[in-house]
């Protein structure tokens, strides 16, 4: 448990358009229960040659990570680690549809091929000629988290000093409504906005969240990768033990904590969780993000992706605001708070750099 | 025979989207492999996949794909000596 | 740098040579291999190719496993309980609540054969629906660790045919690490349509049984099957003066970064993973008695594993087999069970016969073995390798 780790690089595709430096001022909330990808021209970035095979999943994926290894100013990175909690949706859909709709005759390989989880992590190491370490996590909400616990390990422990971590998820037609039929995703008439939520289920969305860690701090880092914890089963009144027993085991100066960023995803079954959470400080701001990317496995990652910005920037954007208090001295620890259905809980610290 | 061979180059160019060739892209004799159309392995399969519904040819090795797949010539004269739809 | 010492102390496997690891011993001891035809549903290629299937429904599952009938369980999650409770009672555990424990399971297919079933009919049958959550890879390792009473650290892997040497390499990372005293690692994956249908427009599933690293080799026999390994820190073992079974001494993982499904000619992720297990293990090749090859008996793999092997011992390569030919490819668990078979073959001293093998490969003057052979074996070297170029060894010791 030696090297710091710093988050050097992001990269994100989401319903908000690219990662961008204006991207929180000319953010817009959704209101609709799916909302696409707002995706850029991927001609130029990947080969025609694998464009043409790829899946929105994938091409966010590469998009994404490579804005990150970009900004970071690295080439190769030492290993890549993807999270994702329903992997490539759209070719699994495809190959079951031509099982199911041809009785087993007359299939083709490349949407088979496609569907596999790990498609991203493979693609990303494929196209940069990367031997490295590569995992890819498929725990519903935790996906992303384990990916980066993971990347943390590697980069504490010496493995490696520059690691790709990051999660995807994309929309597929068939199941986001059998997702919506079994009430996880809103209703298609319900035109909510998270804060003024009354029902079950969330607004759902897709896109890719990708970080550059490295054990290197650089002029342009956005923030240090303290620590963080997964849980997978926790009731409401034990969301108190689960922070006390991480921030326990923090350094003293990480302990005072000077804003939260939190998974709220207008799903009123579950919110109150994150209710439980921001009680436990005192005064401080609370930050969502979800109103602008939607909810999907991996969406907590951009919740990280604003923690290491708001950080790196010592200024919150006022569209990220939850609640009504504002930060009276600098910004220094940030923890991030997530789970989905009441399961699944992640708490991540991030520190100024 | 100029019929099927210009068939064939639309249903390549649909089959395995490639999304910026024309069929006028693609000569007769072209190498579809390698260094001309730039197919691969996995292409290969969607081939024979195209050969069996479309033309009922069935191709259980893919090693002999290699000497039919190699233009647009010699799949549209394979095709028409073994064709059974 | 010195790695804390990782140790096995229980472990529980299901898959088509035997319910428990006894059977499964058995059976490897005795050639006895659980290679047929697909017989729990039907498929248009019911007739065309062998599968190692585990002849047990999902009705007949529940029942033994005792689990209320009217709750939705997948083939996945039925076989991961099965295996993971096995485990469990053989390392003596009794509470896995609390942070100190997690679970790493591992799944390639998930719930896709309730997918496969229900896909359309979601849409008009609502006493269906309870399914639909369970198609995600999470689902099968969130319905275990319910089962065995793990709330705290729970995730899942998915890189293909690697996956479960992948669970266990995360998991014995977070015992050396520190971050937990115990963990659950392992895998599972059932046999579905999607699957079988998956390998057969690759053009690699054999229509015999499987032949591995033989010159006539057709192609590979799918499988099911869930193994899990319990891995406990050494405080956790002195602690509690528990029986070790074997050490996990030594891991890695490469990326071919050739192609999305083959493998490359020269071996190049295989050589690389064997190369970062052997230096994490801190041992020699030469220290290796014997290898659990990933050998799955495609033209391509056995081809590409040949050739790391060569690349990293010479001439001089370890007793090697494939066990594919008892079990077929069990995709996300195949790292799983063969570990289990890795550490049975430490135990009683045995390397299990490469089954159905006859003719040398035409490129390697080395060839498996294909008889059951008394030996002392301290360490054993186990191969996994999937789609996405992902390659995976893992080392296991005696002491």
């Amino acid at each position: 448990m030696s090297e710091k780790v710093y988050i050097n690089g992001i990269g994100a595709l989401s319903s908000q358009g690219q990662w961008h430096h204006d991207l929180f001022r000319e953010a817009k909330e959704l209101s609709r229960a799916v909302t696409p990808v707002n995706a850029p021209s991927y001609k130029g970035l990947i080969a025609p040659g694998m464009l043409r095979r790829m899946s929105s999943g994938v091409k966010m994926g590469i998009y994404a990570s490579q804005q990150a290894l970009d900004e970071a100013s690295i080439s190769i990175p030492e290993a890549i680690i993807t999270g994702t909690g329903l992997g490539c949706l759209i070719d699994s859909e495809k190959f079951l549809h031509g099982v199911l709709d041809n009785q087993e005759e007359f299939l083709t390989p490349t949407a088979f091929i496609q569907s596999t989880h790990n498609t991203v992590a493979a693609q990303i190491a494929l196209r940069l000629g990367c031997n490295g370490y590569n995992f890819t996590y498929v725990h519903r909400s935790v996906s992303f988290e384990s990916a980066l616990l993971d990347a943390l390990m590697q980069l504490q422990d010496d493995q490696a000093s520059t690691v790709l971590v990051g999660g995807v998820d994309e929309i597929s037609p068939h199941t986001y409504r059998l997702l919506q039929l079994a009430g996880q995703i809103k209703q298609n008439d319900r035109n909510e906005r998270v804060k003024n939520s009354e029902s079950i289920g969330v607004n759902y969305a897709e896109g890719a969240t990708f970080f550059t860690l490295s054990t290197l701090r650089t002029q342009t880092s956005y923030a240090q990768l303290v620590d963080l914890t997964l849980q997978h089963e926790l009731n409401k009144e034990e969301v108190t033990v689960l922070v006390a027993d991480f921030m326990a085991r923090q350094d003293r100066d990480h302990q005072l904590i000077d804003a939260l960023v939190v998974g709220i995803n207008g799903d009123c079954q579950y919110d109150g969780y994150y209710d439980e959470f921001s009680r436990l400080f005192d005064n401080i701001p609370v930050l969502y993000y979800k109103h602008l990317t939607g909810q999907y496995d991996t969406a907590s990652a951009f919740g990280l992706a604003v923690a290491a910005r708001v950080l790196k920037e010592q200024e919150i954007p006022e569209v990220l605001y939850w609640n009504s208090d504002r930060a009276t001295t600098g910004l220094r620890n940030i923890l991030v708070y997530n789970q989905f259905n009441g399961k699944d809980h992640s708490l991540t610290l991030v520190r100024v750099c | 025979m100029t019929e099927l061979k210009e068939e064939l180059k639309g249903k390549i160019i649909e089959v395995l989207n490639l999304e910026d060739v024309a069929s006028t892209d693609i000569q007769d004799d072209d190498a579809l492999f390698g260094e001309g159309l730039g197919l691969d392995s996995i292409d290969a399969l969607e081939l024979i996949v195209l050969m069996d519904k479309d033309y009922g040819i069935k191709l259980s090795d893919p090693k002999n794909g290699k000497a039919i797949f190699e233009s647009i010539t010699t799949m549209a004269s394979y095709i028409s000596q073994n064709r059974t739809k | 740098m010195s790695k804390p010492k990782v140790a096995v102390t229980g472990m529980g496997i299901v898959s088509a040579i035997g319910l428990t690891v006894e059977e499964n011993l058995y059976a490897l001891l005795n050639g006895r291999h659980g290679v047929s035809r697909l017989e729990n549903f039907s498929s248009k290629w019911n007739s065309d190719i062998f599968v190692g299937e585990i002849k047990y429904t999902n009705e007949q599952l529940t029942g033994m496993l005792a689990l209320d009938p009217g709750k939705p369980y997948t083939r996945t999650t039925l076989l991961g309980i099965y295996a993971a409770r096995q485990a469990i009672r053989s390392a003596g555990l009794k509470d896995l609540s609390g942070s100190r424990t997690g679970l790493i399971s591992a799944t390639s297919v998930g719930g896709m054969d309730y997918t496969e079933r229900y896909f359309y009919d979601y849409l008009t049958d609502p006493s269906l629906r309870p399914y639909i959550t369970t198609h995600d890879a999470g689902d099968s390792s969130q319905q275990i660790a319910h089962d065995l009473g793990i709330n705290g650290l729970v995730t899942t892997i998915s890189t293909a045919c690697s996956s479960a040497a992948n669970a266990i390499m995360m998991g014995a990372r977070l015992i050396a690490s520190g971050r937990l005293d115990r963990v659950i690692v392992g895998g599972t994956d059932a046999l579905s349509k999607f699957t079988i249908n998956g390998f057969n427009t690759l053009m690699i599933l054999s229509d015999e049984r499987c032949r591995p690293f033989d010159n006539e080799r057709k192609g590979l026999n799918l499988g099911e099957a869930a193994a899990y390994l319990i891995l406990e820190s050494e405080e956790s073992v002195n602690a509690e003066q528990k029986e070790v079974l074997a050490y996990l001494a030594g891991y890695g993982n490469a990326n071919d970064a050739f192609h999305q499904t083959a493998s490359s000619a020269d071996g190049q992720g295989a050589y690389l993973a064997i190369g970062k297990a052997l230096k994490s293990a801190g041992v020699e090749a030469s220290f290796v008695d014997y290898i659990n090859v990933h050998g799955t008996g495609t033209v391509n793999n056995d081809l590409s594993e040949g050739h790391a092997l060569l690349r990293t011992f010479g001439e001089d390569v370890p007793l090697f087999s494939s066990t594919k030919g008892f079990t077929g490819h069990t995709l996300a668990a195949a790292a799983a069970i063969e570990a289990v078979y890795s550490i049975l073959a430490i135990r009683h001293d045995k390397v299990f016969a490469n089954l159905n093998f006859q003719h040398p490969m035409q490129e390697f003057s080395f060839v498996p073995q294909s008889t059951v052979l008394q030996r002392s074996i301290a360490c054993v070297l186990s191969n996994s390798f999937g789609f996405g170029g992902n390659c995976s060894t893992l080392i296991f010791t005696e002491q």
